[in-house]
Parts: C-alpha cells; structure tokens; sequence
C-alpha cells in the first residue's frame, strides 16, 4: 500500500493528509484487489468447466475461442451482462437488492491482508489473519438476507443451512489457524510467511506432525466454508434448486457467482501462506520471483479443491455437522495441545 | 479528511440505529443492525483499538447478529398482525427517553475526562494478550468458565428425552 499511496502522492501530484492517503492509497488497491476477484472468477469458471470434463472423460467448453474454448467465460460474461434482471413480485425488494452486494464485500475485504509477495499487500496490519477470518464472516448475514428476501422456500432452506454450516465451520478453520500463530509469535500474515523461510521442512504444514493435521483440517473446513461440493448443502441441486440465489438472475447472481470464486482462490491463498511458507521455494532461502511462487501454490490448491469437488459425493446434512463437531474440532483442539507441548519442550517459542 | 471518515462511521451507526428501533419489519430491523454494529467497529478502528474493532465484527455481526436473525427469521409474524401501540404509550415512552438522554447528555459532557495524547499506539494484541494471561488471568478463565457452563446448560435443554419416551412406551 505505500507503493500505492506513494505513486499517487509524487506521480500524480495528490496533496494529501494522512487519512487522505490511507483513504486514496485503500480505494486504489481496493480496485486492484476487485479486478483480480473478477480476474479470478473468468478464469477458475474456466478451469472448473475444463477439470470437470476431462473427469468425466469429456472435453468440456471447446468452441469459443481458439485454443480449448479459452473465450468461453468472457462469452459467459457478455450473456450474463444482457440478461434480463427479475425481482420477484413477493420478494423483499430492499434484502434482495443488497443482499449480493454484501456477500460481494464480504469476499472482497478479505483480500486486503492477503501477503501476494513482500511488499505487495494491501493493509499490513498486526491482526491480519484474525482479521480475514472476521470480515469473512460478514458473508453469512448476506446468505440469510439473500434467502430470506427471495421469499422462496429453497431459498430460505439453502440459507439457514449455508448459515449453519459455515458458522459451524468457522471453529474449526480458526482453531487450526491458532498453532501457526503459536509457532509464528504474530497474527501479522507477512510474518508468519517470513517465518516459514528456509526450505520445505519449514514451512508450516510440513513441520510437525500437529501442524500437517492442522492443515488437512484447515484445508477440509476451507471447502466447506465456501460452500463448495462435497459440502455444498446450500446448493444441492436435487432437493433445493440452487439454494439462496435460486430468484436471483443476470448481474445479481453474477455477484454471488464471484464471490464464490473469489473465496476458493482466496482460502486457497491463506493456506498458501499460513501452511505452504507464501512465496518461499521449497529449497534454499533464496527469494526467486515471489508473487509468481504464491500464485503458482494457491492455483494447485484450488485445482485440488476442484478434483475433490467433481469426483466426491455430497455429504448428508446431519453428516455435515458430525464431521465438523465430533471430529475436526475435537481433532483441532487435540493438535492445538501437542503443538504446545512440541513447542515447551523444544524450546523454540517465538519471543 | 479524518473527522469526514469520523462522521460518516457515526452516520452510519447513528441511522442504521434509528431504524433498528423504528422499522415495523422486524426482519429489516434485525438486518439493519448490521450497520449499526460495523459503524461501532469503525469507530473503535479511527480510536486505535484495532483488536476491538475487529472482535466487535467477529463477535457482533459474525455470531450474535447471526442468531438474532436466526430467530427472527423463525418467528415471523405478518406486519398487519402488529399489536398496534395506542397514542398513550407513546408518550411516557417519549419522556422516560428524554430524560435519559439528558441524563447521559449530562455526566458525559460534565465529567473531566483524561485526555491523553494520541501517539499512534502500537500493535494492542500483545499488550492484551499478556495482560489477559497475568494481570487478569483470574477474570478470564472465569468468564471461560461461565461459558462452558452456559454451553453444557444449553445442551442438556434441547437434548431429547430419550428416558422419558421409553418410560411412556413401558407404561
């Protein structure tokens, strides 16, 4: 963010005070920060459509474009944008308006203490990662406001379970988190990825065996905190229709659409870089191209993440739950005290 | 620059609040009380309270403003089904309101308060991070208590009495 505010105070010529330039410097990246969401959600729609295909022995979009239907979601875009925009007679027309534009600043906050590489982030801030985790879960009063005003009752059950399960979730995806911080010493996201310098045993996931569980069980919650199959309750097709947006059409279903895009690369970018060591190359402590190391780990995951959608079956509701609190929190808390007893004995706790 | 932000969180906090308690759709109020809380957030944010702003987010508008919803949401009652408040209710409300505004308007604006310098403080987690676990160690793990407790209570409130049915079906 000071490259920012500094470009626009000597390049541009800006007078600003101080708030001046926290305010000019946030809304610039901001806007930076909203095209990659959307640069995001053009390419994994892709990718998503391509993964599935060769899954299912198929080629998936070819047409558009010239190289493997490559201009298939810009064409998507452009059909999305004509669409005719429908509210429901009987919905709650105020709820049903703003109720994507929340879920699209919730997935949108998020990304200011994303570390892409040093230097680049938008708020360097001390409580970064508790932070993430807060305005994260400001999406979930926009999944009940968005089921709630379409007036429908797939709508409203998708969003009282979406609600249920990612307020579930959330336990288990924080509490993972907590023995990086212990090790790390800082919730602040450009630390802990500078403490995981030094080759691939440092790095967090693979550093003892409390933390590589921790991973698995941050990575599980993750799919599940963004609605995603084999946990995508909220959307099953079969009894629900689409869940919360199922009255929403044209750029309003848009929005949720992105932001559904734009939380898997942005989960998938926190494991990168509280577990996977950020921009650090497994070997040595050399810092080789860092933004392109961060992209490159957070796009296998979000590659993983798509393979586990399309080849696991969906999980029952009530199985939902038994996975999230008889297994993975008590996992969690069990990980959460051999990490700190790992870290007593050795001695190696952060100042 | 700085009071514009100050005014606009205030703004925010201050509308959304009157809405909470003047809109007749419950549903509306419950959401609004969104903006209500994030404005309070913002102002603890412009005090350099960072931890305060960001766990009055994760705790208000994260988990409690989620319940509220869940229970308004479940018990929803038409808006013509209102129990109609009559005229005279109206005004006592009115002056017991008054009087406690000017009350408050009062002690605030009569108390010297101590002002301290604003030096950007610094990261406040630590600080409150060792504080929690010395100098109020005894305060915390109680409340931890307090709460487990409420949380077993709550448990064993819905839990199905599967003993009770048995003795029914025996019986």
């Amino acid at each position: 963010m000071e490259i920012i505010t500094k470009l626009l105070t000597e390049t541009f010529g800006l007078q600003l005070d101080n708030t001046g330039q926290l305010v000019a410097g946030g809304l610039t990246m901001a806007l930076i920060m909203a095209l990659v969401m959307a640069t995001c959600a053009i390419v994994w729609t892709w990718a998503e459509r391509k993964v599935a295909g060769f899954i299912q022995s198929r080629y998936g979009p070819m047409r558009v474009g010239k190289y493997h239907g490559a201009l298939q979601p810009v064409a998507d875009m452009v059909k999305i944008l004509g669409k005719e925009d429908i509210i429901p007679d009987d919905a709650d027309k105020p709820l049903f308006v703003l109720a994507p534009i929340i879920i699209f600043i919730a997935s949108l906050l998020p990304w200011a203490a994303v570390p892409f590489a040093p230097g680049f982030i938008a708020s360097d801030m001390d409580l970064g990662l508790f932070y993430i985790f807060a305005v994260s879960s400001g999406a979930i009063v926009g999944i009940l406001m968005a089921g709630w005003a379409s007036n429908n009752k797939w709508a409203l059950y998708g969003a009282a379970r979406g609600a249920a399960q990612m307020v579930s979730y959330e336990i288990p995806l924080a509490l993972a988190t907590i023995p990086v911080v212990m090790r790390t010493g800082s919730l602040n996201m450009n630390d802990i990825v500078i403490g995981q310098q030094g080759g691939i045993f440092h790095w967090n996931a693979f550093h003892d065996p409390f933390l590589f569980v921790a991973f698995m069980i941050y990575f599980i919650s993750s799919i599940a905190e963004v609605n995603r199959g084999p946990f995508d309750m909220p959307e099953t097709e079969s009894e629900l229709v689409a869940g919360y947006h199922t009255e929403y059409t044209g750029m309003r279903f848009a929005l949720f659409f992105l932001s559904e895009y734009a939380n898997l690369f942005l989960v998938s970018c926190i494991a990168t870089a509280v577990f996977l060591g950020g921009w650090n190359l497994p070997v040595g402590n050399a810092v080789v191209l860092p933004g392109l190391v961060f992209l490159a780990k957070a796009v296998l995951l979000v590659l993983i993440q798509i393979w586990i959608r399309w080849t696991l079956p969906r999980l029952r509701v009530d199985q939902l739950m038994h996975v999230c609190w008889k297994v993975l929190i008590p996992l969690s808390l069990l990980c959460l005290l051999g990490s700190g007893i790992l870290l007593m004995v050795s001695g190696e706790i952060a100042a | 620059m700085g009071d514009m932000v100050f005014y606009l969180f205030a703004l925010m906090t201050v509308l959304s609040g009157f809405f909470v308690v003047f809109s007749k759709n419950i549903v509306h109020a419950g959401f609004s009380l969104m903006f209500t809380l994030f404005g309070v957030a913002g102002l603890f944010a412009m005090l350099g309270a960072d931890f305060l702003a960001i766990t009055q987010t994760m705790v208000y508008i994260g988990g409690v403003l989620v319940l509220v919803l869940f229970v308004v949401m479940m018990t929803r009652i038409p808006a013509q089904n209102l129990p109609k408040s009559s005229f005279n209710r109206k005004i006592p409300a009115g002056i017991f309101s008054v009087l406690i505004f000017a009350i408050v308007f009062k002690v605030i604006g009569g108390t010297e308060w101590n002002v301290l310098p604003v030096d950007a403080p610094e990261a406040t987690i630590s600080m409150i991070g060792q504080k929690l676990l010395t100098e109020f160690i005894f305060p915390f793990e109680y409340a931890s208590i307090v709460l487990l407790l409420a949380m077993i209570g709550a448990a064993i409130l819905i839990r199905e009495r599967k003993i009770d049915d048995d003795e029914e079906v025996q019986s």
